[in-house]
Formats: C-alpha cells, sequence, structure tokens
C-alpha cells in the first residue's frame, strides 16, 4: 500500500434515514461494532411530511476505512441515501453553550474575547457568563481554549451538522 | 427521535375486516409462501400457537431448543432458496436464538425469526421473561422490528421477507408484543411484486462499462482463474447454471470457498477443488500465481487469503458483489462489479461472446500444464492399511459415504458441524449440484448440522439428508435427535469420531507444543445406545472391514441413524495454511514428506498465533 493510502483522514458523511426507532442505535452500533471513529455525531428529523431524519457523523480513517464505512452505511435498510461532504466544497458548524464563572479582570477580558468571537451573552450573574457560539470545530475550539484560563466552568456542545455547498442535495 | 412510522407503501387492495394479530400474522405468513416454521412455544406466543392450531395451511415442527430452530430454518433456506421461517418466545427464547441469527447473518441466510415479546405497557419494565430482543439482536440482523401496533404488523411481516430474500440476504427478526397479537386490526396484504420499497433498493444489475472491463481484462489474462463464493448459490439455480456455461465457454480453471461449493460441478476436469486454508494445492497456487482473478460472490475471507499482504500479489482483480461493502473491504479490487451473482455472469457472457478478441490459447495451454503439474502432487492422498482390523482413516470413511451415495444414484444433501470432519467432508465429498452442501462456514458454529440436516428433511422427505459430524460437535444440539423421532425424520448422523476436538488438537499440535488442553472428548455417551434411547438406530464401525456395512445399513434404514464411525485419533487435515502465512505457503502432511512441527511453515509467527 501507498503511504498516502495508509493515512488517516477527516471525513463528513451525512446520511439521510427513515425516521424510525432504532436506527440511531443500529448507525452508532456500525461504528462501535466494526471499530469505525465517531468524532461528532447529530441527529435531528429533516423531513417530517417524508419521515425523514438526517444523521451527520464526523469519523477519520484510512481512505479504504472511509469507504468501507460509506458502504456499511449505505446498506443499512433504513438508510435512503448518504453524502460525502468532506469530497467537496461544504459547510459544517456546531454550536456550543460555555459558561464562564469569573469577577473582575477575567470577567471582563473574557466579556472581550466573547465580543472578538462573536460569541452571544444569553445568560448574565454578577459572577458568571454563558456565552453562545456557533461556528466551525477550530473556532469554537479556539475560544473554548481561551476561555480556560479565564474561568471555564461547564461546556456543552452539539456536534457538528453540515451540508454541500451550491444546490447540490443529498 | 419521533416514534411514528413511515407511510405505507399503498397495497394491492383495499385493506379488510379486522382480526387478531395472531390471525393477521399466520395471513401475512400464508400470503408470503410459508409452508413450515420451526418453533417453540412460550408464555408471549401463546396467542400464535393457538391460530397455529385452528389452521393447517401452516405446518409447525416442533423443535427441541430455540437455536436448532434457526439451525433448521437455515437448512430449510439454502437447500431449497426459500426463506426459513422461525417462531420462539420472549426472553430466553429470544437469546437462545441468537447464535442461530448470527450464524445466518455471516453465512448470508434468508431467515425470518419471530419473537414474542411482553405487552408494550411491560417493555422495560424488567417483566417476567423479558429481554431487549431488538437491542440484543441488533448486530445479530440484517434488519430487525419491534411491533408496536397492530395495524403495522402484516405490512412489518411482508417488508421483514422483502429484505431477508433481497440484495445480500440475511435473518431479520420481528418482535412481536402479546397484546399486538391479542388486539385486532384489519389485514394489509402484500405489496404487488414491482413495488419498489421506499428505503432498499438493493442493485441487481451490473454496470455495463464495468463488464466491458471485465471480459477485456479476462481476455488478456495469460493465467487466468474464476474464483467463486455462496452468493452464486444465493443467486439461485440460474446462476450457477451461468456459471458453468461461462467456465466451459471460457475455458478458465474454477475454484470454490467451503460456502460456494456445488455451483461448479466437482467432478468436471476445469475445478481445482476448494481453495483456502484447507483448500487444495493447486487452487492456492493458481490463486496466488494467477495474473487475472474473476471472483463471483465470494468476500476474500481470512480462510481463503491467508496473510492479506502476500495475497495474489502479482494479479488484477475483478470482484462480483451484490454487497458493496463486500468490494474493496480486505483486497483491492481493480474492476468491482456490483450485481446479483446470476445477472452477472450472463452479462459477462454475452460481452465475452460480442467481444471478437481471441484468448491467448498457448498461454492457456502452459497454464494449464502448470497446473495439472499442481494436481500431480495428489494433495488429497492419503493411505487407509484396508487389513481387517485396521483403523479407519477419517478421509477414507467420507470417501467410502460419498461412493457408496454416489453408486446409489440417491439424491443426497449433506449438512456438517464444525471441525476437521468438516474439512474433510468438503475435501471428498464432490459436490456436483447446488443446494446440497449446508455447513456453517462464516461462524463456525458447532451443533449446526444436526438441526440442519432436520430442515433440509422437511423441505426433501424422500432424500437422504446426512449429517457428517464430530462427536464433540454432535453432542451441541443432540436433543434434536426427540424431534427426529417426532416427525420420523430419517437423518442420518455419520460420526467421525476420532476422540478428540480434532481441529482444535490439531492447532494444539502445530501452535502450542502438543498441550491438548481441554480438547479431549472426555465421558463419551455410547452414541449407540444413545440412538436408541431417542428411539433410533445406533450403528457402530470400528475398523475397516466393518464400514461399507454400516453405511449401506445406515442408508437403507427408514428411520434416524446414528452411525459412530471410529477413526483414527491424531490424524491432521492437510493441506493447511497456518495463520499468518501466506496462502502459497502450505503444509502438505506426512504422505508427502513434511509434518506438523512447530515452526514448519516458514512464516509462522506471533501475529499468526494471535490469529484465529
Amino acid at each position: 500500500m501507498t503511504s498516502t493510502a495508509l493515512q488517516q483522514r477527516s471525513a463528513t458523511i451525512s446520511v439521510l434515514v427513515e425516521n424510525e426507532a432504532g436506527i440511531l442505535a443500529r448507525v452508532t452500533g456500525l461504528f462501535t461494532g466494526r471499530g469505525y471513529n465517531i468524532d461528532s455525531l447529530t441527529v435531528s428529523a429533516v423531513d417530517p411530511a417524508r419521515n425523514h431524519s438526517r444523521i451527520n457523523i464526523v469519523t477519520s480513517g484510512t481512505d479504504m476505512v472511509i469507504e468501507q464505512i460509506k458502504a456499511q452505511l449505505d446498506r443499512l435498510v433504513q438508510v435512503y441515501r448518504i453524502a460525502d461532504l468532506s469530497e467537496g466544497p461544504h459547510i459544517a458548524r456546531e454550536m456550543a453553550l460555555i459558561k464562564v464563572v469569573a469577577t473582575g479582570v477575567e470577567r471582563v477580558e473574557a466579556l472581550r474575547l466573547a465580543e472578538a468571537f462573536r460569541a452571544r451573552v444569553v445568560d448574565a450573574t454578577l459572577e458568571s457568563f454563558i456565552f453562545e457560539m456557533t461556528g466551525g470545530t477550530e473556532k469554537l475550539d479556539a475560544f473554548i481554549d481561551l476561555m480556560r484560563g479565564l474561568g471555564l466552568a461547564e461546556v456543552s456542545r452539539t456536534g457538528v451538522a453540515a451540508i454541500a455547498r451550491g444546490t447540490a442535495t443529498i | 427521535m419521533n416514534q411514528t412510522l413511515p407511510a405505507d407503501t399503498p397495497p394491492a387492495q383495499a385493506p379488510s375486516d379486522e382480526a387478531a394479530g395472531a390471525e393477521i400474522l399466520l395471513r401475512a405468513l400464508k400470503d408470503q409462501g410459508v409452508e413450515v416454521i420451526f418453533g417453540y412455544p412460550g408464555g408471549a406466543v401463546l396467542p400464535i400457537y393457538d391460530a397455529i392450531f385452528n389452521q393447517n395451511a401452516i405446518r409447525h415442527i416442533l423443535v427441541r431448543h430455540e437455536q436448532a430452530a434457526v439451525h433448521a430454518a437455515e437448512g430449510y433456506a439454502r437447500s431449497t432458496g426459500k426463506v426459513g421461517v422461525v417462531l420462539v418466545t420472549s426472553g430466553p427464547g429470544a437469546t437462545n436464538a441468537v447464535t442461530g441469527l448470527v450464524d445466518a447473518l455471516m453465512d448470508s441466510i434468508p431467515v425470518v425469526c419471530l419473537t414474542g415479546q411482553v405487552p408494550t405497557h411491560l417493555i422495560g419494565n424488567d417483566a417476567f421473561q423479558e429481554a431487549d430482543t431488538t437491542g440484543i439482536t441488533r448486530p445479530a440482523t440484517k434488519h430487525n422490528y419491534l411491533v408496536k401496533r397492530s395495524e403495522d404488523l402484516a405490512r412489518v411481516v411482508h417488508e421483514a421477507f422483502y429484505v431477508a430474500r433481497s440484495g445480500r440476504p440475511g435473518p431479520v427478526l420481528i418482535d412481536l408484543p402479546k397484546d399486538i397479537l391479542i388486539g385486532k386490526a384489519p389485514y394489509t396484504p402484500a405489496p404487488a411484486p414491482e413495488a419498489v420499497h421506499r428505503s432498499y433498493r438493493p442493485q441487481m444489475d451490473p454496470d455495463a462499462a464495468q463488464i466491458a472491463r471485465a471480459v477485456a481484462l479476462l481476455k488478456s489474462a495469460k493465467r487466468p482463474v474464476i474464483y467463486t463464493g455462496g452468493g452464486v448459490i444465493n443467486a439461485g439455480p440460474a446462476a450457477s447454471a451461468a456459471l458453468r456455461a461461462f467456465v466451459r465457454r471460457t475455458g478458465f480453471p474454477c475454484t470454490s470457498t467451503l460456502m460456494g461449493l456445488g455451483a461448479y460441478p466437482h467432478n468436471d476436469p476445469q475445478f481445482l477443488g476448494m481453495l483456502g486454508m484447507h483448500g487444495t494445492y493447486e487452487a492456492n497456487l493458481v490463486m496466488h500465481g494467477c495474473d487475472v482473478m474473476l471472483n463471483v460472490g465470494a468476500r476474500f475471507d481470512d480462510r481463503v487469503t491467508g496473510r492479506l499482504n502476500a495475497f495474489s500479489p502479482g494479479s488484477k482483480k475483478i470482484h462480483i458483489d451484490i454487497d458493496s461493502s463486500s468490494i474493496n473491504k480486505n483486497v483491492p479490487v481493480d474492476v468491482p462489479i456490483v450485481g446479483d451473482a446470476g445477472r452477472a455472469l450472463a452479462a459477462l457472457m454475452a460481452a465475452w461472446d460480442a467481444d471478437t478478441t481471441e484468448v491467448d490459447k498457448p498461454a492457456l495451454a502452459a497454464w494449464w500444464k502448470q497446473i495439472d503439474g499442481w494436481r500431480g502432487i495428489d494433495c488429497l492422498r492419503f493411505t487407509q492399511d484396508m487389513t481387517k482390523g485396521a483403523v479407519i482413516k477419517p478421509q477414507y470413511a467420507v470417501q467410502r459415504l460419498y461412493d457408496i451415495t454416489r453408486e446409489m444414484k440417491k439424491e443426497t444433501f449433506i449438512t456438517t458441524e464444525v471441525g476437521q470432519h468438516q474439512m474433510w467432508a468438503a475435501q471428498y465429498f464432490r459436490f456436483d449440484e447446488p443446494n446440497r452442501w449446508m455447513t456453517s462456514g462464516g461462524l463456525g458454529t458447532m451443533g449446526y448440522g444436526l438441526p440442519a440436516a432436520m430442515g433440509v428433511q422437511i423441505a426433501h422427505p424422500d432424500a437422504l439428508v446426512i449429517d457428517i459430524a464430530g462427536e464433540a460437535s454432535i453432542l451441541m444440539n443432540i436433543q434434536e435427535m426427540s424431534t427426529l423421532a417426532q416427525y420420523r425424520l430419517p437423518v442420518k448422523v455419520f460420526i467421525l469420531n476420532n476422540q478428540y476436538m480434532g481441529m482444535v488438537r490439531q492447532w494444539q499440535e502445530l501452535l502450542h507444543g502438543g498441550r491438548y488442553s481441554e480438547s479431549y472428548s472426555a465421558a463419551l455417551p455410547d452414541f449407540v445406545k444413545l440412538a436408541d434411547a431417542f428411539q433410533g438406530v445406533g450403528l457402530r464401525a470400528k475398523s475397516v472391514d466393518q464400514l461399507d456395512d454400516v453405511i449401506r445399513r445406515m442408508i437403507a434404514l427408514d428411520s434416524p441413524v446414528i452411525a459412530d464411525i471410529c477413526v483414527d485419533e491424531k490424524e491432521n487435515c492437510f493441506p493447511m495454511i497456518p495463520s499468518g502465512a501466506p496462502h502459497n505457503e502450505m503444509i502438505l502432511g506426512p504422505e508427502h514428506g513434511t509434518s506438523l512441527q512447530i515452526g514448519a511453515a516458514k512464516s509462522l509467527t506471533d501475529e499468526g498465533l494471535a490469529l484465529v
């Protein structure tokens, strides 16, 4: 095998599924049962009329493993279609609620950085803020890292929702 | 997640009057062409058993262990091409069935397993005989359902049969809470045959461009091989017919996996025998030295490939499989073709005939000459001492069984348990027709053979059905002798009794310094007395002069028979590719001067030791 074939890469895969009991368990069971990574997973109903849900998974592996993952997902009975968004231009966003407990200088600095990152304040007390931030994973990671030194108390994140750019649909 | 269920596919006719869930279930099964159910009753499924009592269309076979019900359904399915049906109760009934379901999943056998469940309002409450059946069987089945409303029952049953038999076949489980079986609802007929499922639409027809590329590659081959597997069997007798036509048209050598035996006739000169860990010398060397390999319906299993980085290094590979996830899973291939084996073979044939390129006849002739040289080694040769009182070699026992059944021209079905006897059955019982060979390949389940033979005999009441077994394996589902007695199924249990778990002992001899830890079959029952206790007939052959007579008597008896064939205890199964070795490094055994010592295979490593 060539060295590029053995390199690990990240892949963002969207799966359009029947909104039926058990499908999420089946997909996660597929990943854990075959030893594939789940770096992020989100799921929600997207089309109640047609009873569709969409699962977004960020995974990593060699090229051959990623192709396997896609083929394994595609053959599940309740799966309509899968799309490997990382194959083309796409948008990937996640949302985080970040609680910072601080007073004095650190409190002020936290608020200033939140402005710079365009995070919104959704909760405020005299000793704490909760920031809501939406963006790419790296942006959220960077902001949270900064907050670590300024009184970061708790983080709640959604995981990545992704969609292809342009007119193409799953 | 949202609990509502999707809209129905429009039914072919308007739904009719309401009936209880259990009645709807039986009607749906009948509409799916079910004639036999293998099952075992229990509290949660009493309504179904009541409905069964009141009808005649579907026959119920009472097994003695739920695992056996699933294996029987597998034997039924593999020998007929139909979907096997199982009915077990909740809790322990369902959990006992799990081994059978995983077996069907690994070997791609279409089975629908109906399990009882506690009433919907008690689910999750740790009720009596409750188990999270759908949770436990999710990785054990191709798909599973929990029916939460009586109105959905018929639709789910029809869909389950579609899923079980479409694409790559597999086991489908339907969990039926007891209140659903009692509640009333209208019946939904099966969708029309041409109706398309909303999400599951496996690709059946191969891509024409890929077929053309495959044919171009095959025509240019100097050292080709056709490697076939269970997928050809699953695609039906038409696929076996198409395979035979194609192999003969091309003049190429053909080999088969354990699961594919019988698709191509064993006795045809173009057949190289089975390949793999205990495959023939010529089959493995052809696979290693070929320049073009056509895989039809096999999955490059580790028993076949040996060490992956040394597998068929110089060849271009074409892979036809109905399951796209099997392609490029272990072995990267050059021409992937997703589709049904039969349709793909027909397409290959048409493209081959349309393409006027000639094959390289001199190269092919040279290849066959080389193959004949390898065949000349006679890797399956063994020596049976024919003096009176001499011990029977297990290979000889299988060979005589084959010779005598062939001579009697009886339509014979063979099932096996798992181990050395299974490999000898594959090597020496030469199958010329598909659907005659039922064995547990992927999962390797000891205890498979006897219940599977039961299922085969139910499907083929007038045929000769033989379970070639080991004395350790046969004890795992021995209770099914009672089922044989109840339904007067004249299954023959042909035990190659070597007093050891043979395959385990062989590996302990090779890899673990001959430390036979827990592989001796201690405290064996007297199989002749055991047969008698189960209302069958017991026979025993202790030496070579007794063998033929026992075989003939076994076949002639119109009752279940256990034939206890005492064979050489220390015989090993050859050829053998030790785990971790490449597939061209085989140990050939004492007939050919080599023996089973530690390190006898050049490439034995710790990595190899870690492999099963």
